[in-house]
């Protein structure tokens, strides 16, 4: 049996406060600028990586204050940001049915095989 | 209900015993969440009030070099509260209600930053003691059992060692000058060694959230455990600079193999905790000006990118209806 006491996670407390600017274009309360994620290049070749989050009222600005907050010694050479409202997480209560179909297929690994040591090369 | 909720309870404790880190989206208890938005929210508050006293220096800075290198520490400092305060935010609890918690007085802010910087050493003094004592209690942090905390620590951890090294050459750099200047650089160690040893809080004797903390990994030093570690390592470093620490019990004790100091005075960090400091009105009232002097520049910039954003719209209906 599970149990939701309570959940929170980027980009789940509310449009109200963490997003939702072309939605919420025509009320004209909303204030607070939009949560969006950091994403980052470390170095050409690498992928991007998640570096954190920060608030900005549309994408430029998102990016010029993730250059200024994330990479102000050369972190990164390339950038992307997305609104965390966008962003869709698998559930981590559900984790274990949801990854389970990997968990039984250990013939999968290389390791699973048993050859001569005689064996090289492989 | 009851009984499911100790089952979490005890999943999630067996979960920190693995050193597993928790993540936002996992199952915490109140409590839990609660001490974490609380002390992340007070330390993301303390670097951006941490900012005042050392700006007040960047326009008197007494060279180029000197200037450039505050102005990017200074900066620094705006950066790790941004760290921290998307930290708070995965916890649930919304930017603008941390604002409001600082700027209301609900929210603390660590005590050092009620002291004023009388002269440029302060400039030394803080970047060598006051953060000095934030690495020792930030470097176990790295570590902590939230998820975004730790890795918002590791972060802030890599850019400190630069405060730290720069506030010691600063001071090191006065005390091979003039009388003056070796006066000066004296006369600001003075000053904040003391405050330097109240920012790692309370004896433990008297810490009473400290317990679940470290049950919970938050913390994994005790307040003592770190004072000792940062008197050790400051009363060898003080040598190099030929100067002393105002602490007269200060003296090796060749049995414990520490330091052994001098009381501090509790009832001055009761007297600033509490909002008596010699700056605490002015610190907050600089900073609710900040937030009340930008809010046009927030409003203008919803506008524009609100305008923007209907503007693409209405361009892309169009162009829908000519190509149909
Ligand atoms: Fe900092
Ligand atoms: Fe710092």
């Amino acid at each position: 049996m599970r149990l939701y006491l309570q959940k929170n996670h980027y980009g789940d407390y509310g449009d109200g406060h963490a997003g939702g600017l072309e939605q919420d274009a025509n009320q004209d309360q909303q204030k607070q600028w939009p949560l969006w994620e950091v994403f980052m290049r470390s170095k050409q070749g690498l992928d991007h990586k998640h570096a954190g989050s920060l608030h900005a009222a549309d994408a430029t600005m998102a990016l010029e204050n993730a250059r200024d907050v994330y990479t102000r010694r050369n972190e990164g050479v390339s950038i992307w940001v997305v609104e965390s409202k966008h962003i869709h997480a698998s559930d981590p209560d559900a984790a274990a049915e949801f990854f389970e179909p990997a968990n039984d297929k250990i013939y999968r690994h290389p390791s699973f095989y048993d050859l001569p040591d005689s064996l090289k090369h492989m | 209900m009851d009984q499911t909720a100790n089952q979490l309870q005890d999943q999630f404790q067996q979960r920190i015993d693995l050193e597993q880190k928790i993540e936002p989206k996992d199952w915490m208890p109140e409590k839990y969440r609660q001490t974490l938005i609380r002390q992340i929210s007070q330390h993301a508050h303390s670097e951006i009030i941490g900012m005042l006293p050392e700006g007040n220096w960047i326009t008197r800075a007494p060279s180029l070099k000197r200037k450039a290198i505050l102005l990017a520490k200074v900066q620094d400092e705006a950066g790790h509260g941004l760290y921290l305060y998307s930290a708070a935010e995965t916890l649930g609890i919304s930017r603008d209600e941390m604002y409001e918690q600082l700027h209301s007085g609900k929210a603390k802010y660590s005590s050092i930053f009620n002291y004023p910087t009388l002269s440029w050493a302060d400039m030394g003094a803080i970047g060598w003691l006051v953060d000095g004592a934030a690495i020792m209690n930030q470097v176990p942090l790295c570590r902590t059992s939230f998820g975004p905390y730790a890795r918002a620590m590791v972060r802030v951890c890599k850019e400190e060692s630069f405060h730290q090294r720069q506030g010691f050459e600063c001071l090191l750099q006065l005390s091979k000058g003039s009388e003056v200047q070796r006066q000066m650089c004296q006369d600001a160690i003075n000053r904040w060694w003391w405050p330097s040893l109240m920012m790692f809080g309370p004896k433990d004797d008297e810490s009473p959230n400290s317990k679940l903390s470290m049950q919970w990994k938050i913390k994994r030093f005790t307040n003592d455990e770190l004072r000792q570690k940062f008197v050790d390592m400051i009363a060898e470093q003080i040598k190099l600079l030929n100067m002393v620490l105002p602490d007269p019990e200060l003296t090796w004790n060749e049995q414990t193999k520490h330091y052994d100091y001098g009381a501090i005075n509790w009832e001055e960090f009761k007297q600033v905790i509490q909002g008596n400091g010699p700056c605490n009105k002015e610190r907050l009232e600089a900073r609710k000006k900040a937030w009340a002097d930008g809010a046009w520049v927030r409003d203008a910039a919803i506008a524009h990118a609100t305008k923007q954003a209907k503007r693409k719209a209405a361009a892309q209906t169009y162009s829908a209806k000519e190509t149909e």
